[in-house]
Formats: C-alpha cells, sequence, structure tokens
C-alpha cells in the first residue's frame, strides 16, 4: 500500500476514536452484566406477540392505511411531479425551467420523515399527514426524472403535428406522451414499491399506519402490541418484494 | 397562385446556404417533382414550403399568405392545409396505426375532440379508408413500431390524405418501398391531387418515377434550381449534369438505365 | 374485407381504468384524505402564521452554535455507527461467504453442517437489515434511553445487516482458486481470506463501505426524530416549539451536510480505487 494510503487508514482510525470521544460514548457499559441483565430483560418482554382476534383486526387496518397512505401518495406525486417536469423541461422558456427545478429539487432534498413532520403539523395526525409527506417528496423524485426524460426524447412527432396546424398542447398528448408513458408508469410502480416501506415509517412521527401503532404501544410500554406490528411490518416488506418480482417476471413475458 | 418562391435563400446558422435564391411559381392544382442530388436542397425548399423553416431572405408567399407574418391562430389554420410527408415518418413507435393516421386532423378538429379521440378513436372507418388506399388496412390496430420500414411510410402518407390538405408536399415518400408499390402509391397522391384539385410537390429520388407521373419537373442542385421543365424537355445532358457529383449514372427505381423510346416519351425500360 | 370497426384494445384499457379506480378510491376514505382540512380558515391563519415564522432564518450565534454542535454529533454518530456495523457485518460476512466454506471443498461429511452453520448467520443478518433503522432507533431509546448512543447502535445494527450481505456477495463474487488452494493447502480461513481475498476484493469493499456511510448520515438526521440525537432532534425540538426560523436553519444545515458528506464519499472512493 502506498504512503497516501496509509495516511487515509490512520486518518480514518483517528476519525472514529474521535466521534466515540466526541459522543463520550462508553459502549462498554452496555456490557456490564447489569446492563445485559436489563437488556434482556427488555427483549423478553416482547415475547409472546399479541395474536388476539381483536389486535390483529386492528393490524389489518393499519395494514390497509399504510398501503393506502403510498398509492394515494404516490399517485398524487405523479401528477404533480408530471405538472412540474412540463416547465422544468424547457418548454415554457429559461425562467420556467430555473423555476420549476428549483422547486423540485426543494421537494426531493427534504426526506419523507421530515416531511411527514412537517405535515402533521399542517394536517394534523394521522395518514393524511403521511399521505401528503410521499406526495411532495416522490413528486421532486418523480418530476425531475419525468423531465430529464422529455428533454431526451425526440421532439420530431410533436414538431410534425404542429406543421400539420395542431395546437401545441395536443402535439404534445399525441407525439411526445407515447414515448414518455411507458417509462413514466414504470418508474411510478417503483416508487409505489419504495413508498410502501416509507408509509410503514413515517408513522413513527404521527402520520398513520403501521408505525404509528409502533410508537403509541412503545410510548405506552406495550411490548407484545409493537412485536405484532414490526412483524406485520416484515411481513408486509417480504410480500411487496416478491409481489413485484413476480410481476416484473410476468411482464418481461 | 398557391405557392410563390421570389428569391429565396435561407443560410443554415453555421453559414452554409442551403438555398440560393431559388424562384419559382405554383399555381392551384399543380403537380410538380423536384429532383436532385443527396444534399441538393430538396428537403430544405420542401421544408420551406411547409413553413417549417423561415427565409433569411426573399419573399415567399403559401397560399396568398406570407407564413411568417401571420399570427399564431392564422398560421395554425394555413399549417392544417398544407400536408407534409416526411421521408422518415415522425411517429411515435407505441402508437398505433389509426391514432397516428387520424392525427393528421389535429389542426381541423375541436380541442375536445382531439382528447376524446385517445381514448376512443374518433373515426376508425375514416382512418381504414385511407390506409386501404396504401394497401396496409389489415394493420389499423397494429402497434407502428410492428411495421416494415416500408410500411410505416405508407402511414405517413395516409395520415396526409386524411388530413385533406390543400397543399400536399412529400419528401421522398416512397424511398423504402418496393418498385412495384412505389409506383403505386405515387400514382395514388397524384390522383387525390387531380380529384380534388389540390397541388402536389413531391420530392423523388427516382427520376423515372418523377418523370412517368409529373407534369413538371424542377431540377436542383448545390441550392439552385437548375431547371423547370415539362418532362419532354428534360434532356438527357440536362439530367447528367444534375447528378454529376453523385454518381455516372441517373438514378432510377431499380438502377436500370434511363432510356428514350421511339416516340420521345421517356420511359423506363420495362423488364417482362 | 370484412373489419369489425370497433377498437380491440377499449375493452382492456376500460377494465384497466375501472379496475385501479376502484382500488384507488377507497384510499382516499382510508388515508382521510381532506384537502378541506388544509384550507379551513382557523388551521390556515395558524398555518400562515407558521409559514411566516421560516423567515428569517435564524442566525444568533447561540443557536448556531447548537446547530454546530449538533451536526458534529450527527457526523458523530454516522461514523462511529458505521465502525460498529463493520465490527458486526465482517465476522458474519466471513462466516456466510461460500468461498472460505472448508466444508465445501474437503471431505463429503462437513458439509451440510457447514450449510447448517451458515443458515442463522444468514437469517440474522436479513433480521438485522429488514427491520428499518428507525425502529431499531425506537427500540434502542427505550432500552439506552434518549441521545447518540441509541442512534449509534441502531445503524450498528442496521447496516451491520447489510454490510454483513454485501461483503459477503463481493468476497462470494471474486475469483475463488487462491483462497481454495491456500485451503487445500491447510491454511486456516483467517490467513486464507487475508492472503488470497483481502486485496483483490479491498477495492469493492471500501467503496460500498463508504457509500453507506453517506447513507449512515442521512439516517443519522432522521433517527435523531425519535430522540437518538443529532441534527434531527435539534430539528425535532425547534418543531415542536413551532420555530420555523429555527426549522429553515436546521434544514438548509442538512442540505449542505448531505452535500458535504457526498463530496467526501466521492473523494474517498476515487482515492482507493
Amino acid at each position: 500500500m502506498k504512503p497516501v494510503h496509509w495516511l487515509v487508514v490512520a486518518a480514518l482510525a483517528g476519525a472514529i476514536w474521535a466521534s466515540f470521544a466526541f459522543l463520550s460514548l462508553d459502549l462498554g457499559l452496555l456490557l456490564t452484566a447489569d446492563a445485559q441483565a436489563l437488556m434482556w430483560k427488555y427483549v423478553a418482554s416482547f415475547f409472546p406477540p399479541d395474536l388476539s382476534a381483536e389486535y390483529l383486526a386492528r393490524i389489518g387496518h393499519g395494514t390497509l392505511e399504510t398501503i393506502a397512505i403510498s398509492a394515494i401518495g404516490t399517485a398524487l406525486a405523479a401528477v404533480l411531479g408530471v405538472l412540474l417536469a412540463l416547465p422544468a423541461s424547457g418548454r415554457f422558456g429559461a425562467v420556467a425551467r430555473a423555476a420549476s427545478r428549483l422547486i423540485l429539487n426543494f421537494l426531493r432534498s427534504i426526506p419523507e420523515l421530515v416531511w411527514a413532520a412537517l405535515m402533521v403539523m399542517a394536517a394534523g395526525l394521522g395518514p393524511f399527514a403521511g399521505t401528503l409527506a410521499l406526495a411532495w417528496h416522490t413528486a421532486g423524485v418523480i418530476g425531475r426524472l419525468f423531465a430529464e426524460t422529455l428533454e431526451n426524447t425526440p421532439p420530431e412527432p410533436a414538431l410534425a403535428l404542429r406543421l400539420g396546424g395542431s395546437r401545441p398542447a395536443l402535439a404534445f398528448l399525441y407525439g411526445t406522451m407515447p414515448n414518455v408513458l411507458p417509462q413514466l408508469i414504470a418508474y411510478s410502480l417503483y416508487r409505489w414499491e419504495i413508498n410502501i416501506r416509507m408509509a410503514a415509517i413515517l408513522g413513527v412521527v404521527g402520520a398513520g399506519g403501521l408505525g404509528q401503532m409502533l410508537y403509541f404501544s412503545l410510548s405506552l410500554f406495550q411490548q407484545p402490541q409493537a412485536m405484532t406490528v414490526i412483524l406485520a411490518m416484515l411481513i408486509l416488506v417480504v410480500i411487496v418484494d416478491g409481489a413485484s418480482a413476480w410481476l416484473r417476471q410476468h411482464l418481461a413475458n | 397562385m398557391s405557392v410563390t418562391l421570389e428569391r429565396v435563400s435561407l443560410d443554415y446558422p453555421n453559414g452554409f446556404r442551403a438555398i440560393n435564391q431559388a424562384s419559382c411559381e405554383i399555381s392551384r392544382g399543380e403537380r410538380v417533382a423536384i429532383i436532385g442530388p443527396s444534399g441538393a436542397g430538396k428537403t430544405t425548399l420542401l421544408r420551406l414550403l411547409a413553413t417549417a423553416l423561415r427565409p433569411s431572405g426573399g419573399s415567399l408567399n403559401v397560399m396568398d399568405s406570407d407564413p411568417w407574418r401571420l399570427d399564431r391562430s392564422r398560421l395554425r389554420n394555413l399549417r392544417s392545409r398544407i400536408g407534409m410527408v416526411h421521408q422518415a415518418p415522425p411517429i411515435p413507435p407505441r402508437q398505433r396505426v389509426v391514432t397516428a393516421v387520424l392525427a393528421g386532423r389535429l389542426g381541423q378538429w375541436p380541442a375536445w375532440k382531439s382528447l376524446a379521440s385517445l381514448a376512443y378513436p374518433a373515426d376508425i372507418r375514416g382512418a381504414e379508408q385511407m390506409l386501404a388506399r396504401m394497401e396496409i388496412a389489415d394493420k389499423l390496430f397494429e402497434r407502428c413500431d410492428r411495421l416494415s420500414g416500408g410500411q410505416l411510410q405508407r402511414v405517413g402518407v395516409a395520415r396526409v390524405l386524411y388530413q385533406r390538405p390543400d397543399l400536399i408536399l412529400t419528401d421522398e415518400p416512397v424511398s423504402a418501398v418496393d418498385p412495384v408499390l412505389s409506383d403505386r402509391i405515387v400514382g395514388e397522391l397524384n390522383r387525390e391531387a387531380v380529384a380534388r384539385g389540390v397541388t402536389l410537390v413531391a420530392s423523388l429520388h427516382a427520376v423515372d418515377l418523377a418523370l412517368h407521373w409529373f407534369p413538371r419537373i424542377v431540377g436542383v442542385k448545390a441550392g439552385e434550381i437548375m431547371f423547370d421543365l415539362p418532362p419532354v424537355r428534360v434532356s438527357d445532358a440536362m439530367l447528367k449534369e444534375l447528378y454529376a457529383s453523385e454518381s455516372a449514372q441517373v438514378p432510377t427505381q431499380d438502377n436500370q438505365p434511363l432510356e428514350v423510346q421511339t416516340a420521345g416519351v421517356r420511359r423506363k425500360l420495362m423488364h417482362l | 374485407m370484412n373489419h369489425a370497426f370497433r377498437d380491440p384494445a377499449a375493452l382492456p384499457r376500460l377494465s384497466l381504468t375501472v379496475l385501479i379506480l376502484a382500488l384507488l378510491l377507497p384510499g382516499f376514505s382510508l388515508t382521510e384524505f381532506d384537502l378541506a382540512a388544509l384550507f379551513d380558515p382557523r388551521s390556515r391563519e395558524t398555518m400562515g402564521k407558521f409559514i411566516g415564522t421560516f423567515f428569517p432564518l435564524a442566525t444568533s450565534a447561540e443557536f448556531l452554535q447548537l446547530v454546530l454542535k449538533s451536526t458534529l454529533e450527527t457526523l458523530a454518530i454516522a461514523t462511529a455507527g458505521m465502525a460498529l456495523a463493520m465490527l458486526i457485518g465482517a465476522p458474519f460476512a466471513l462466516i456466510v461467504t461460500r468461498s472460505l466454506s472448508i466444508s465445501r471443498i474437503g471431505p463429503g461429511a462437513g458439509y451440510a453442517l457447514g450449510r447448517a452453520a451458515r443458515l442463522p448467520a444468514r437469517f440474522a443478518l436479513i433480521l438485522f437489515r429488514s427491520i428499518p433503522e428507525i425502529v431499531w432507533a425506537l427500540l434502542f431509546v427505550r432500552a439506552v434511553g434518549l441521545g447518540p448512543a441509541a442512534g449509534v447502535l441502531a445503524i450498528g445494527v442496521t447496516y451491520g445487516g447489510m454490510l454483513g450481505k454485501v461483503y459477503a456477495e463481493i468476497l462470494d463474487s471474486g475469483d475463488a482458486r487462491p483462497v481454495t488452494a491456500l485451503l487445500e493447502a491447510g491454511g486456516g480461513r483467517l490467513p486464507a481470506f487475508v492472503y488470497g481475498m483481502w486485496p483483490v476484493a479491498l477495492p469493492e469493499l471500501t467503496s460500498y463501505s463508504v457509500y453507506r456511510w453517506e447513507c449512515a448520515v442521512r439516517a443519522s438526521v432522521i433517527m435523531g426524530f425519535v430522540g437518538a440525537g443529532g441534527l434531527g432532534q435539534q430539528m425535532e425540538l425547534s418543531m415542536r416549539m413551532l420555530n420555523g426560523g429555527e426549522i429553515s436553519t436546521i434544514l438548509l444545515v442538512f442540505l449542505l451536510l448531505v452535500v458535504l458528506a457526498d463530496a467526501i464519499s466521492a473523494f474517498l472512493r476515487k482515492l482507493t480505487a
């Protein structure tokens, strides 16, 4: 290894040591017998999970709520994203392009969870806040991607239609949209998959779904109920992964 | 007057002069063929007539208007009466043939009808009729990316036929179509022009097609109009000089040499 | 020719549209979708006042110092968390990777046992990374209290799971022959790894680890929302106080932090490529 590599290794080691020192972390405390006993007691309190019919029904509702949050949120994001992508691709001039790109960057730079906390303040606790949070953030992501797709798509079909006397908007729908629509749909579905996982988490700040159930049960020291929620989250992720893999294979054929 | 060019020039941004002082008058109902080597400016000339390009000099009049003096809605109106068949059909691959053909009347339909047609085609019968004239009626609901190059070109022509314009411009409309079919397509375009009394301006690569079907031949070379004559007056020497830069032989549909028949009328040698 | 002048695509399209609407419409009631609530006069007034507080940004020296400390805390949480993650992930990776399996190449008896031992390790890794880091953070906050310790542990566990899986994949995708030769000659697993695999796999391992560190920086801020320290916890406090100016400042700092982390990550990856 070159001397510069040794320098980097030393710097990294130093950074790691400094981090632990800065945080005054003494992870050794965790390894004492007392701490271990406490941790085991805490872990044990999660079992067995609450599998009563009544609670499972609430979990079912929470899961449906989570899925609904992700679906509506992604759908709204697709619409808003497309609307912003049109000026962002330069169709309406340089000023509109710069302004809409700024908005899109703003929307997607703020993490979903921060949006969720902000929306809880605006719309109150519950799934509506989660839906709006996903809508804002995902609109930024989809809008940015769609703007780039639009910029790279051939302009000839739409131009030819305009030469035949068509209005610009209709030329866009007939000449450009067919080229970009499949990509838009595929990417929106992909984001929906990601958003299902997100929707489950956002509830932790009060934005509905399984996350909110988890936060409440932990706050109320109801570990068995919390365990059930965690299991539900895991199962949801596994099913979504499996379904999307199956769909992809199915559509490819 | 359908089209008037008076010393029209076109310069590209890099300074290259694509069209140099071209003058030409075409009356309503005339059928004109434009021939010349590649890069001569045939496409550019057509695009000038289609109001796609703005002349750098001279004056251009299309159907009694200077297109570049018109306001947006009048220009749109003018353009809806001009139908251009492009050499490479500008049709999105995933679009279906029926929608591509119906798009010809986007300039004429009210907005709601155009929108509704996206959900359910507004005039399937009309589209089918045009496709039948191009001998591909069976492809009505097919996706355009499933067609061959020649079939796609015919869809492009069908679109313009459906548009029913007063000025038909075609840029090498049969370059990807086999010779026998090409002859029928060019024939169909000519019949359309005669039947409706509208103007047809076609640029063609195969000289024999041009000489056979069109009563007026315009030869273009290096951005200038070299001659503008009826076919009987177009001599061998003129053609040789026109295509001198490109090849020793004047281009025809199946690359057989052009022959003069005893009656003095030019026909390609028919090999039976 | 006999044509059915009906669009064959019409029925499938219509059915699909109806299906999608049927699935989406109940979603609106499930999500308690109520745009009117956003616009009712009282909430508009509160919202308006709140949005008004976003500008100007809070720039008092005292607050900026607090933000600086929180930023450093976030970086420290990410770095310490990644260190822990590597400590957890590396051994798991060595267990899980097939290339280092002696039973794979040796006498048949050990083979089934080897596979059986790898399975629990795989399962543990999946468990670690499938539970979202914020859930781990919540759990650790309850276990060890509010503050950065919970964040470090949460990142350690979640990212340990990710690193374990990806390290194993990187090791598996490399050329197994040098290692196999060393194992066949009787060498132990660790020497075989150090001499047979490490040099070749190092660039990819480093690249992925640095990329994960960048993700850890963002994750640390998010976890702060549930009390795991750093900028996130600071932002949560400002939100509770409805102090828009402070939120704006922290948001700006967060964006700058992400850019910084991205730059450091790109630099380190170029260095070790």
